[in-house]
């Protein structure tokens, strides 16, 4: 087993409605070790993607939570805006579904590498630029050293999505967040992406929590899983016994909706 | 780029010609006979044909026409007086040339526009962008419920109360006179501010609620949670990745908004009596004087023309999506 | 019997970039030299990643777009450039259920006022009355029919995309054309409408033109699949041609790429089931 980097213990999260407040996820518990993928898996409304927000404080205002979340032994939850914010992006970073949207257009891929490390790390533009050009390297960007100056609708969708990894990886973090990271690419460029990150991840040990609809994707690349159903975490375990013997009717039920390309089982 | 510039000045050039042949065929042809107008009240026949004869009007519409247009590059002739370039012809009312009465105007219209467009886009952007910042706050709500009732306020009504009230009852401020700075910078100072103050509030207005709409909608794309998710400080997120989005789309309304006030603003300078460009169209409509009539009317469409160029040109250096896609 | 016969179908969009006078014109090739046929009571899929130019071609042969050049002919007659009562006619045989049901449903109208609207343009008073022809419609999908007076927002997803399909078929259609029409629904759901796909095809015997990157989806629900990239069809066959010998180094590609459920722990689960 290994050893405990994340622990997550009894996170709800309880979001302000017109209706009062709603728990979109409710006393949910996992871990993740150093160089361990685990995967969350759920269908829209979840509360998968708002685990992910609550973990970094990124939630949207008036949110409130409860329960434990620690890095290294570190509380996160209910800490101040200031230390969080050195924990974004260094400690724990994110990678997000549609890397169109979440790069700025206005601006290099360069600088909104730069940026995140330099707000961490400090140091010159020069060695900062540097860092972006040898992580662009690292999610093989060709050419990077003329690319950094490039902005983002100048790359397409697969690459976006690299220079995002990029970014997220370029302060070393313990832990990466990809929330959906492959849900907006085709099939083949999901394809290099799910294989890059799990490159990244030998070479580097970050801990991996990987956020999908998408239960094939989970069963290739997270080693356990956590499957959540309108915010309550239905079942935990390793993929193994997830995928071969599912204790909870839910997933069972998941499992048998998801079309398989070398069977036909609907018909 | 280059062929990009050259591209749009030739659309430009295009669009003045059709403005130019429009508005001398409404003016020139559809109203009343020009020659009748300079004739005045003790008119014979014979003094009318050698007006038309003068002014050329017996001739061929489209000669006509050339001639105007050739006027304005290269002067022409009108009997004995030769009228250099940039020609307009005269005043009907004056006899004064039109193009030395649109230069001595300008310099006031441009004043005018200037000095209102620093106030509003000072206050307008500043006051959108609090209350995106501050969004549903006493101070947001009590700053749009104002701007609404700015945008409301019609300008004469503005420009009377105030005039009412800081010149007649107060007298903070002498009467809008229009001196040249260099004479007293401190009266041309005050002379200009009543102006400047009624133009800029229903910009001002406008553009609070434009900026404040578009920053709260910034505040609400995805890269801007990548920002915070970076760990950067909420003043570099503002300044670097909501700013920029928000404000590029208000340049291109400034620019057109601004454009369009180069051509005079004609309810303001008119209330104040300050003799611009704006004031130049109301005397000029009133008396149909049309020399004068068309040459105000071309001068708007310059303005205006060439402002959605540069508003287009400025754009293109702003937003890097543009800029790569027409190169 | 041949339903839909494409013909060397091609689509060229202009884009004209900036510059006034001097602006380039640039033309881009969305869809390329492409054929097929479309028999009775089949399920063509055409599959591709993102600018294939699937949806174009769904898009032409629906008569939503006008082609550059190359034929459509429909039960014989070439529509590609009908006008008229023929386009009239062709629209009434040809339906399309489109990705995003909600953009696709007017929030204002009731379902009522949905699935009979096709009726309501072409002049024709349904038998038996709005109110029976709807809920005998929306039983027909799969939804309650005392719903049929609410407003679209009240629907999930997966029952708005039931409303979409219910319009499609008001006016029984020769061919629905399925434009991603499962892509955004959640697994279960998708599962649902699939079903319910293949058991109207099985009832009314009509053709479907079923648009999709999914490749799971269109092994479960078509009968012959055409794989497209930039433009062009790179293989068309049976089902289980393709994807069981994919003759095309693209499809070959494809297929590799799509992730799948560790068979190991798929086959166990359904052992297991089995016994329970």
């Amino acid at each position: 087993m290994t050893d405990e980097l994340f622990v997550v213990e009894d996170l709800t999260v309880t979001l302000p409605t017109s209706r009062g407040p709603v728990d979109v996820v409710k006393d949910v518990s996992f871990t993740v070790g150093r160089d361990d993928t685990l995967g969350i898996v759920g269908e829209s409304g979840s509360g998968k993607s708002m685990t992910a927000l609550a973990v970094l404080g990124l939630l949207p205002p008036g949110a409130r939570t409860s329960g434990s979340v620690r890095l290294d032994g570190r509380e996160l939850l209910g800490q101040s805006e200031g230390e969080l914010r050195s924990v974004r992006g260094n400690a724990i970073s994110m990678v997000f579904q549609d890397p169109l949207s979440s790069l700025n257009p206005y601006y290099t891929v360069g600088l909104q590498i730069e940026e995140g490390y330099r707000a961490h790390r400090g140091g010159s533009k020069r060695a900062a630029r540097q860092v972006a050009i040898e992580a662009m390297e690292r999610v093989r960007i060709p050419d990077a050293a003329r690319r950094v100056d490039d902005y983002p609708h100048q790359f397409s969708g697969g690459q976006r999505q690299r220079i995002m990894i990029a970014m997220a990886l370029c302060c070393s973090p313990s832990l990466l967040i990809a929330d959906e990271p492959t849900t907006a690419l085709d099939v083949t460029v999901q394809a290099q992406i799910l294989e890059l990150l799990a490159e990244l991840q030998t070479q580097t040990g970050t801990g991996l929590i990987f956020i999908t609809h998408d239960l094939a994707v989970i069963s290739s690349i997270a080693r356990r899983v956590l499957v959540m159903c309108a915010g309550d975490p239905v079942e935990y375990g390793t993929a193994e016994q997830v995928f071969s013997d599912p204790r909870h009717e839910y997933t069972r039920t998941l499992l048998d909706a998801v079309p398989r390309i070398d069977d036909e089982v609907m018909l | 780029m280059t062929r990009y510039v050259i591209g749009r000045l030739g659309g430009v050039v295009v669009i003045l010609l059709a403005v130019c042949l429009f508005t001398y065929l409404i003016f020139f042809k559809l109203s009343p006979d020009p020659a009748v107008m300079i004739c005045g009240k003790t008119c014979t026949p014979d003094r009318i044909d050698s007006i038309r004869d003068v002014l050329g009007l017996n001739q061929p519409l489209l000669t006509q026409f050339w001639e105007f247009l050739r006027g304005i590059v290269a002067g022409r002739d009108y009997g004995t007086v030769h009228c250099s370039a940039p020609c307009l012809g005269y005043s009907f009312q004056t006899n004064e040339s039109v193009w030395n009465m649109l230069t001595t105007r300008l310099p006031v219209s441009i004043t005018v526009a200037v000095g209102a467009a620093v106030l509003w886009l000072l206050a307008g952007v500043a006051g959108g962008l609090i209350s995106a910042i501050k969004q549903g706050t006493w101070w947001d709500r009590s700053a749009m419920a104002l701007a609404l009732t700015g945008v409301s306020v019609p300008n004469y009504v503005l420009a009377l109360v105030l005039q009412y009230v800081l010149v007649v009852k107060l007298q903070v401020l002498p009467f809008p006179a229009a001196p040249a700075f260099a004479d007293n910078p401190v009266l041309w100072f005050e002379s200009y501010l009543m102006p400047w103050t009624v133009l800029a509030v229903g910009y001002a207005c406008l553009y609070a609620r434009l900026t404040r709409a578009n920053v709260i909608d910034t505040l609400a794309e995805n890269f801007l949670r990548t920002a915070r998710a970076k760990g950067l400080s909420r003043p570099l997120i503002l300044r670097r990745h909501a700013l920029r989005p928000a404000l590029t789309p208000i340049t291109t309304i400034f620019g057109m908004d601004f454009a369009g006030l180069l051509g005079g603003a004609l309810i303001t300078e008119t209330v104040f009596g300050l003799n611009g460009i704006g004031k130049l169209a109301a005397d000029s409509i009133a008396k149909n004087d049309q020399p004068v009539i068309m040459a105000v009317t071309l001068l708007a469409a310059f303005f205006v023309v060439v402002g959605n160029v540069v508003v287009d040109l400025v754009y293109t250096a702003l937003d890097p999506r543009v800029r790569v896609t027409s190169s | 019997m041949t339903l839909l016969r494409v013909r060397d179908l091609s689509k060229q969009f202009v884009i004209r970039g900036q510059g006034g006078l001097l602006a380039r014109k640039a033309s881009f090739t969305a869809v390329d030299q492409v054929s097929f046929d479309v028999a009775l009571g089949e399920t063509l899929a055409i599959v591709g990643e993102s600018g294939s130019g699937k949806s174009t071609t769904a898009r032409i042969a629906a008569r939503l777009l006008d082609p550059t050049s190359g034929s459509v002919e429909f039960e014989g007659e070439d529509i590609s450039r009908a006008t008229g009562k023929d386009l009239a006619r062709f629209r009434n045989d040809v339906q399309v259920v489109f990705q995003d049901p909600f953009s696709s449903l007017n929030p204002r109208y009731t379902v009522e006022r949905i699935v009979t609207a096709p009726l309501t343009y072409q002049g024709i008073a349904p038998k038996g009355g709005r109110r029976a022809f709807t809920r005998e419609l929306m039983e027909r999908v799969g939804l309650n029919p005392d719903h049929s007076q609410r407003y679209p927002a009240q629907f999930s997803g997966g029952q708005a995309q039931r409303i979409g399909i219910a319009r499609a078929l008001a006016v029984n259609p020769k061919l629905v054309i399925c434009d991603e029409a499962v892509s955004a629904l959640d697994v279960s759901i998708q599962a649902q409408v699939i079903k319910l796909l293949m058991r109207l095809q099985r009832e009314s015997g009509f053709s479907y033109i079923f648009i999709a990157h999914d490749l799971a989806v269109v092994r479960q629900l078509s009968h012959r699949v055409a794989v497209m990239s930039k433009g062009r069809i790179v293989e068309l066959g049976s089902r289980d041609q393709v994807f069981g010998e994919p003759r095309d180094e693209y499809t070959k590609t494809l297929l590799a790429a799509v992730p799948r459920i560790n068979p190991e722990w798929d086959r166990r689960r359904r052992l297991s089931k089995g016994r329970s």
